[in-house]
């Protein structure tokens, strides 16, 4: 009876994505001869990065080499001290709300609040990302968190509050994802289940780009690995 | 509209469950004005003359007190980040604190002014007036706390550095404000005063929650 009920659940909440506007010709987001300088350190220069729709680009390297400064460059958050983003071929600050409309950033805190439940943070980011009200509930319980729904978050554990604010996923209609270190904290078969996610997701025509320093489990086929080298 | 709603459901809600967020500038607020008395010796007349001026600038700093926790555990979060990035209607963010700030500290001092008139012997024509001017200043006060919060959400002790950036935006508001208070007690007509607030506020609701905005954007860049 269980196994019928999740079964149920999981196609309820597995309706196909509205597939995305795809040009496999045009690249979606390229960062064209970036260069970022912190603290006197050049952490990159000249980097060249080009991502497609349908396509997954993992940065990788060591602490401090810089992963989350690019992402927060590609995201609009900060500006590359050289070079430029480039979004469908126009740079961010020409996009402008063309490109945020299409982005869900989801960066190293995690974008919850300790003191609502997992249930009202997942309501803010539902409002916040213009998604009208659905049943949280299901969807709280296919992310393993059933029954502790209305708990404060601060009482959860890290890896339930990294759940409860990778929930965003299921229900944003952004084609380009960025996520800093989504993996922190979750146990294997969280893992598994948003990788899988991701796959969903690159196949209805959306990006994503993310940094860890876990090997993904799925082969994707339009993965590129792009190893940022920690520099003094 | 909804998302408004929502919002100011979610700010009032984190209210509910912090309240010493709320309830500190106030007792703060009626602790400052008790000690008055006690102070300056219980002289009724000395009293009167002063009470204007007494009860603006414990509001003042009652507010301030209020004001800096407003985006700290958002901000801290990552929150107002994610909201930066994908352009998410931070609009509605910011009129929704200015909202709840303003029922959580600026309402409930209109509502504790006739125990304030009491303590400090204010006659009813003050009162009334004192009504007044708390009902059009203090939502000018959350509006400038809460830019006031905005710019220096990400300075680690951003406390003091909030109270030298605001207080003397504070101080039109406090001179036309005790002295609407200071007409009423002596039976003169303080309509003037209460328009030039009016108009101090109505400059500020259009301009201040752009100003917020930028702010905000600005601290997590």
């Amino acid at each position: 009876m269980r196994a019928i009920l999740t079964v149920v659940d999981s196609q309820r909440l597995d309706i196909k994505p509205q597939p995305f506007h795809v040009s496999t010709a045009q690249p979606l987001l390229e960062g064209r001869e970036l260069c970022c300088i912190r603290q006197d350190r050049v952490l990159f220069e000249q980097q060249n990065l080009v991502l497609r729709a349908g396509e997954l680009l993992q940065v990788a390297g060591k602490n401090g080499a810089g992963k989350s400064s690019l992402l927060r460059i590609l995201a609009g958050l900060a500006q590359p001290d050289e070079g430029a983003v480039y979004y469908r071929q126009q740079t961010l600050a020409q996009a402008g709300a063309g490109y945020a409309a299409d982005l869900c950033y989801i960066g190293h805190q995690s974008g919850i609040h300790e003191q609502l439940t997992a249930l009202e943070n997942v309501s803010f980011w539902r409002t916040a990302s213009g998604v009208a009200a659905a049943d949280d509930f299901t969807l709280l319980a296919k992310l393993g968190l059933a029954g502790l729904e209305d708990i404060p978050c601060r009482m959860l554990s890290a890896g339930q509050q990294r759940r409860v604010a990778l929930a965003r996923l299921w229900f944003v209609k952004r084609q380009l994802w960025i996520l800093d270190e989504p993996f922190t904290a979750l146990d294997q078969g969280a893992i598994a289940m948003l990788q899988q996610h991701f796959l969903q997701h690159l196949q209805s025509g959306g990006a994503i780009v993310l940094t860890t320093h876990q090997p993904l489990q799925i082969t994707y086929e339009a993965l590129t690995t792009l190893e940022l080298v920690y520099r003094w | 509209m909804v998302t408004l709603y929502r919002f100011t459901q979610r700010e009032l809600r984190l209210l509910a469950r912090q309240k010493a967020d709320w309830l500190n500038p106030l007792l703060f607020f009626v602790i400052v004005l008790s000690l008055f008395p006690l102070g300056v010796g219980p002289e009724p007349n000395l009293l009167r003359i002063m009470a204007p001026g007494i009860v603006w600038i414990a509001a003042l700093l009652s507010v301030l007190l209020a004001a800096e926790r407003l985006f700290k555990d958002d901000y801290r979060n990552g929150v107002i980040e994610q909201l930066v990035a994908a352009q998410q209607p931070l609009l509605s963010f910011v009129l929704a604190k200015l909202i709840t700030n303003w029922l959580s500290t600026g309402l409930p001092l209109v509502l504790l002014s006739p125990l304030v008139a009491l303590l400090l012997n204010i006659d009813q024509a003050s009162l009334v007036a004192m009504v007044f001017t708390l009902l059009l200043g203090t939502p000018l006060l959350s509006l400038l706390s809460v830019m006031g919060a905005a710019l220096t959400v990400s300075a680690d002790k951003g406390g003091i550095l909030l109270a030298l950036l605001i207080l003397p935006l504070y101080i039109p508001l406090l001179i036309f404000a005790s002295a609407a208070i200071e007409a009423a007690s002596m039976a003169l007509p303080y309509h003037g005063q209460l328009a030039i607030m009016l108009a101090m506020l109505l400059c500020a609701m259009a301009l201040i929650p752009l100003a917020v905005i930028s702010a905000l954007k600005l601290n997590v860049s």
